[in-house]
């Protein structure tokens, strides 16, 4: 294992995962307190149409150029989410169901054009499906870890006036805070987040990077900045085991092993958390059942009327 | 039968019990749940196989069923603990579904089972998988299978009708009149999970999903009437599965992508034209508003 | 007079917060009761709890001296308008057959004696003519009135209504509390969660005072007094005595 670890590409890959599990980790409280859990699965899975017309129009796999193509992808499938949603009764749910479907299948409709033209099978755009981080080259993540750090940059930079836009949107617009502007900024990250995301982690598993641990961190913390600080300490954990685990077999792909890695870190945190885990919760119910039982002395409770 | 018949009679069947399963989805504003358990079912047909060294219709048809309800139950619980709906879906489903994936490429290796077949669907090969029936003779796998699979949902649904109805548009009074409505929903959630492993061969997973709720939502824009919702969801169904096969056949390439490509059609064509919900009535109706 | 509903020391929690206290009370026949008290004293929470529709932390309730479970079709329950999506498409007349359902039973359809009665029951909240438009294109009130001939249809002894009068027009609340007064006549009993306060001695001869548990219950002229409101109240009330009645005005 240490033999493949020490490869200077690989401890690339492994940092890179890392940088990205913060970024996802810090994005995913966003979007956690912006009650849109789901909206990274429906973007990430919509950003595939706009990888495989990239690489259509360019020809060749570049990672900054599929990652334009993504985000442009993503961003059209935000729109129609919203559009729908807002112009007809279609729920929100519904919106971003069929958003993710059907622009995944025109994806696939491409991605199997690709493939079978000459030298398609060596595109090697399949990984972007599970995502493949053993198979990103150094100038793929140099793109990752500059758009990593800028996301992660736009988020500490304006963290006073994200928690306003968060909690509390129309007072925040009382202060002068442009909502637009923060909209625009949040789609922006999180479209950042979610596209330099699917060349590791798929575009099937992204929206776990983004959803656990911010979900995890939520167990141990009230405190907003700590709640980002555990979330981004989470994902890259995760982030660089998952990367480091699926690095040992041969073609494992790495999306499936980060989000396992997440999953054990939100069980422990459901379990033990001390914000309402669940082995507080029944202790504190406990408690409660007691207290109310006490007070009545031994009156009886359960008592049947014969009339 | 010719091999494209087949395959049109199949991408048919999954029209229709995707049109028919979607409308409900919709209305109980749980299309996503198809979503996590279109994934799920994964690593239900895997254990299933890991357990049995199986690939049988049976077998696919049990592990789906439990890993449905599995992710149903789980959703639930962690709802009950006070995390968002949506939040709880996306820990379950993409946890289960990583698990699937990690089993497929580290145990089972090169064994029949496929993610990437299981992902897209590969219905270009469910014609040469026959089975005997009497009277009609050879029959793919994949269609008898989805025929089953039809009759049940139509069963159900004709057998539950007001059940599905009062459950979904009003619960708590369906409680209140002693409507057992957690059966209910576990109930359709094995026939969501049935309904997906079925489709599974014909156009994978995420295919599924579009089959299942972008028909429903165009039948929402259309009516007014449960009965006329079903009805339309199915047609859409059909009528994707075929144009979808066509345009595959045309540019040559993926059937089930192009099927769920279809569906997308479908839906813009409706919400761009509904006479009562489409998008053009909508802001011509706002503009008479105005200047009346 | 028989008691139809006791409740005995009952408890709920929301969340981490409890929500009901000790709750004691017995119902008498033939009564019709308003559920008054302040924001977030309980009151839906304390119907739903009762109705086994939320779980109670202690306590036992009986109906007509028997559990819930063997009397469920003598109780009809309203829940407020905006616990449901009135999109769903389905017309006034499916909806109101709805209350059929659990006199219909399992695994059977509703009968063109069901819609029979669906339709008296639209007649009798004024809404005939509207048994097949869709819901959606109902006014709050109108719907209000659906949800209420979806009551009358299962004929029960006891109703439960949350906030039936919350945000309808004066012809909905006119012709909404004329069906309660003639419940009441025909001997049923009717508990209503009821918000506004000048209303209550008009129309409902019991009140239920409740904060949390309950403050006050009996007649309404016997309870209904400015004293027990300051009680349940707290301080965010305002009385002014006018003439012989209260008029009484919430300040937020």
């Amino acid at each position: 294992m240490w033999s493949i670890l020490s490869t200077s590409n690989t401890q690339w890959v492994l940092f890179s995962a890392t940088i990205l599990g913060i970024a996802a980790g810090i994005v995913g409280c966003l979007s956690y307190w912006k009650k849109q859990s789901l909206m990274s699965d429906a973007l990430a899975h919509a950003a595939l149409p706009g990888v495989v017309i990239t690489f259509l129009i360019i020809g060749e796999k570049n990672l900054f150029f599929l990652i334009i193509g993504a985000a442009i992808s993503a961003l059209l499938g935000a729109f129609f989410i919203q559009w729908v949603q807002s112009s007809t009764r279609i729920t929100e749910d519904t919106a971003m169901g069929m958003t993710l479907s059907v622009f995944f299948g025109l994806g696939i409709m491409l991605l199997t054009v690709v493939n079978r033209t000459a030298g398609g099978n060596q595109s090697g755009l399949d990984s972007f499906i599970f995502g493949q981080a053993a198979a990103m080259v150094r100038s793929d993540v140099n793109t990752m870890l500059a758009l990593a750090f800028f996301v992660i940059l736009i988020v500490i930079a304006g963290f006073k006036e994200w928690k306003l836009y968060l909690f509390d949107p129309s007072f925040a617009k009382g202060l002068g805070l442009s909502l637009s502007l923060m909209n625009v900024l949040y789609t922006t990250v999180l479209v950042t987040t979610i596209v330099i995301g699917i060349q590791a982690v798929g575009v099937i598993l992204i929206a776990a990077l983004l959803i656990i641990p911010s979900v995890s961190a939520r167990y141990w913390t009230q405190k907003l900045k700590t709640m980002f600080l555990l979330s981004a300490c989470f994902g890259g954990i995760s982030g660089a085991i998952g990367t480091a685990i699926s690095a040992i077999g041969r073609g494992w792909p790495t999306g499936p092993f980060i989000v396992v890695v997440a999953a054990l870190f939100f069980i422990i945190s459901l379990v033990f958390g001390k914000e309402k885990g669940i082995l507080l919760k029944h202790l504190q119910f406990r408690k409660q059942q007691k207290a109310h039982s006490q007070e009545i002395g031994h009156h009886p409770v359960f008592q049947k009327e014969g009339k | 039968m010719t091999y494209t018949a087949w395959i049109i009679i199949t991408a048919s069947l999954v029209g229709l019990s995707c049109g028919l399963i979607g409308v409900f989805l919709v209305l109980r504003k749980m299309a996503m749940m198809s979503d996590a358990i279109s994934h799920t079912v994964l690593l239900g047909i895997v254990v299933a196989y890991l357990m049995t060294r199986e690939l049988s219709g049976p077998h696919m048809l049990i592990g789906a069923i439990l890993a449905g309800l599995l992710t149903a139950f789980l959703v639930q619980w962690l709802h009950n603990l006070d995390l968002e709906l949506h939040a709880s879906m996306g820990i379950v489903f993409t946890t289960l579904f990583a698990i699937g994936v990690i089993l497929i490429s580290t145990s089972i290796g090169n064994a029949h089972l496929d993610i990437q077949h299981a992902l897209m669907g590969e219905i270009t090969f469910v014609p040469f998988h026959t089975m005997e029936l009497p009277i009609v003779g050879a029959v793919p796998v994949t269609t008898v299978m989805l025929a089953v699979v039809l009759l049940i949902v139509v069963i159900t649904i004709i057998v539950f009708y007001k059940e599905w109805k009062i459950t979904s548009f009003d619960p708590a009074l369906a409680a209140s009149l002693g409507i057992p409505i957690v059966f209910m929903h576990y109930l359709f959630m094995s026939l969501v999970s049935i309904t997906t492993v079925a489709a599974f061969d014909a156009v994978g997973a995420i295919m599924v999903v579009a089959m299942l709720i972008t028909p429903a939502a165009s039948a929402y824009l259309w009516t007014d009437k449960l009965s006329i919702m079903l009805l339309l969801s199915s047609s859409f169904g059909v009528i994707s599965a075929i144009i979808g096969y066509y345009i595959a056949a045309w540019i040559d390439t993926s059937i089930s992508g192009s099927m769920a490509f279809a569906t997308g059609i479908i839906f813009i064509i409706s919400f761009l034209l509904s006479p009562t919900h489409g998008f053009l009535s909508r802001s011509l109706g706002k503009q008479r508003n105005q200047f009346s | 007079m028989e008691t139809v509903l006791k409740v005995e020391n009952l408890s709920a929690s929301y969340r981490k917060n409890t929500v009901l206290q000790h709750v004691n009370v017995n119902i008498d026949s033939g009564s019709l009761t308003a559920i008054v008290g302040p924001n977030g004293a309980g009151k839906s929470t304390f119907l739903k709890t009762i109705l086994n529709l939320h779980p109670s932390l202690t306590g036992s309730v009986s109906y007509f001296g028997q559990p819930l479970s063997k009397v469920k079709k003598q109780v009809g329950y309203v829940p407020q308008r905006g616990s449901v999506d009135w999109d769903f498409p389905t017309d006034a007349l499916d909806v109101v057959t709805m209350g059929l359902y659990g006199q219909i039973g399992f695994l059977r359809r509703p009968k063109r004696s069901h819609r029979e009665k669906a339709l008296a029951a639209l007649e009798k909240v004024g809404m005939s003519d509207y048994a097949n438009r869709q819901i959606s294109q109902l006014s709050g009130g109108q719907q209000q009135r659906v949800f209420l001939a979806r009551a009358l249809v299962q004929d029960a002894e006891l109703y439960f209504m949350d906030e039936p009068l919350a945000g309808v027009d004066a012809a909905t609340e006119r012709a909404i509390m004329s069906i309660l007064k003639e419940l009441k006549q025909l001997g049923r009993t009717v508990l209503v969660v009821h918000h506004d306060l000048q209303t209550v001695q008009d129309y409902f001869d019991h009140v239920l005072l409740l904060n949390k548990t309950v403050i006050k219950h009996g007649r309404t002229e016997k309870v209904f007094t400015n004293e027990n409101i300051i009680s349940t109240y707290g301080g965010n009330i305002q009385l002014l005595k006018e003439g012989q009645g209260h008029v009484v005005h919430t300040l937020h």
